[in-house]
């Protein structure tokens, strides 16, 4: 190869890798549960006006799967999963974690119902197609505790990688019903319907949030910012509840 | 195949041994940590096997419907002239360079219980293809089909037609000519082509998990359930992905670069 197109190949990466280490405008990784993506989008907007040196790079997912990209040593400084067990399983790389919102679960159907679906009961009918998260990503181990403290026998279509998937199926109108969390309603009111669930029969998760243990300063900084009072009330409008 | 004796610019070797470890260092990384003792176990569990089932029956209907479908364009596509006919063949490639999960959402769009033929399947006969294993064939075929028709195209463009001329002059019907000499004399580009498909149904990932869904023995396919183990177990997605990299190796080597010209 000649080697001025080696060098045009090779001087761009070697400038990307710069800018990584540069103390100037200082980059921080967030991972964070999919069922985050508005809310966290909308926080690190509201801490980057106020930090303007550190840049915020969300990476959204289910997350078991952020966990495992951890413990397989993804360059992250901060992780907010959507359940304790999701969070314990990536324990050896993090800090202390903190407590930092609620969600509950709620049925979403495509607008207009068209299983005109009521309640819980109704999605043991065969009849009726169901999505929910896999088992291991919080939203899905939520949905099974759900089944069994309701002692309702429901079987799946679909065993969806994050609750965003069983979302995106229900606006598409391919399932009938999805249990998702009660953000996720709020969220996507303008493409769905909802039926609530009773508090009484409901599942409550809990959302922890720490950084890794080679976190830069910026990363305690940006836990620091969710749980201030602007963090918590981005929160709120989003649905979330106190932990 | 042409080799030469003349010496390579040393610059050459040297990108050509990176270009090689890059694409070898996962393969090793893999079996590095391959739990080999639990192998056999891990294999064997209902749920790996029901994934394994799943994907062999799933990927050999979405080679057959490829091949009857894709070999028929493939023709057409070498012999005939016709207005269009490189939008077409860009049409049947676009496949191979789309994400597969953008060609999931395109599925939906078309075969979904909203979609533009999958509302009157669900309406008039009550089917309905995402969650379902058909759904997963159709996901492998519309991903595989490409492979096919360009490997039998390369191969019916390169075979000398004074064989079907000849044939014909001595008074075989058109589907005579096919079957007995055309079909024949590509057979070996044939076998590749349908080998190819097969294999590219059997890694299908993207598309199968947006427009079928993951459902274990009904849709969850090996590299569904790979992804799906990756959150529970590491050594499961591991012990599943080594499966489907010697089965893919195996058919790559067995067709010794056949589908490259696509000459038999």
């Amino acid at each position: 190869m000649n080697p001025a197109v080696l060098a045009a190949l090779v001087f761009p990466l070697a400038l990307t890798a710069c800018t990584n280490n540069d103390d100037a405008t200082r980059a921080i990784t967030v991972s964070a549960a999919a069922s985050l993506t508005d809310a966290f989008t909308e926080i690190g907007a509201e801490f980057t006006q106020r930090n303007p040196g550190t840049d915020i790079r969300f990476n959204f997912a289910g997350s078991s799967t952020l966990a495992e990209q951890i413990n397989s040593g993804a360059p992250v400084d901060v992780f907010a999963a959507a359940s304790t067990t999701a969070m314990d399983r990536a324990a050896d790389a993090l800090d202390e974690p903190v407590s930092f919102a609620a969600n509950s679960l709620a049925i979403a159907v495509p607008r207009g119902n068209p299983a005109n679906i009521e309640a819980l009961s109704d999605l043991t009918d065969p009849n009726v197609t169901i999505v929910v998260c896999n088992a291991p990503v919080p939203c899905g181990e939520a949905a099974d505790e759900l089944f069994e403290k309701n002692e309702l026998r429901v079987t799946p279509a679909s065993l969806e990688p994050d609750v965003r998937a069983v979302l995106t199926k229900v606006i598409a109108d391919e399932a009938d019903a999805g249990i998702v969390y009660r953000t996720d309603i709020a969220a996507a009111e303008q493409q769905i319907d909802s039926i609530d669930i009773p508090d009484t029969d409901n599942v409550r998760t809990i959302y922890p949030i720490a950084t890794t243990t080679e976190a830069p300063g910026q990363a305690q900084a940006f836990v620091d910012f969710v749980l201030s009072d602007v963090g918590q009330d981005t929160l709120r409008k989003w649905g979330f509840t106190s932990p | 195949m042409k080799k030469t004796t003349a010496p390579a610019p040393r610059l050459l070797i040297a990108l050509a041994v990176i270009a090689l470890a890059f694409l070898l260092l996962p393969l090793i990384g893999l079996l590095a940590e391959t739990p080999w003792s639990s192998l056999p176990a891990l294999l064997t569990s209902p749920a790996a096997a029901e994934a394994l089932r799943l994907s062999i029956v799933t990927s050999l209907f979405a080679a057959f419907f490829a091949t009857l479908l894709g070999v028929p364009l493939a023709w057409v596509l070498a012999r005939k002239d016709f207005p269009g006919q490189r939008l077409v063949r860009g049409i049947v490639l676009l496949p191979l360079v789309l994400p597969p999960v953008v060609g999931g959402v395109t599925l939906l769009t078309a075969f979904g219980r909203r979609g533009l033929i999958g509302q009157y399947l669900y309406g008039w006969f009550g089917i309905q293809l995402p969650f379902s294993t058909a759904g997963v064939v159709i996901a492998a075929t519309f991903v595989a089909m490409p492979f096919l028709v360009i490997t039998v195209e390369g191969a019916l463009r390169s075979i000398d037609t004074r064989y079907e001329q000849a044939a014909r002059t001595l008074g075989a019907r058109p589907r005579t000519v096919l079957f007995r000499i055309t079909l024949p004399l590509i057979s070996a580009s044939l076998v590749a082509g349908i080998v190819l498909a097969w294999a590219r149904a059997l890694g299908e990932f993207g598309a199968t998990i947006t427009f079928a869904g993951n459902f274990p023995g009904v849709t969850q396919t090996l590299p569904l359930a790979v992804y799906s183990a990756l959150e529970v177990s590491r050594d499961e997605a591991i012990a599943l992905s080594l499966v489907l990299l010697a089965i893919s190796l195996t058919v790559l080597v067995s067709l010794r670069g056949r589908f490259l010209g696509g000459r038999s």
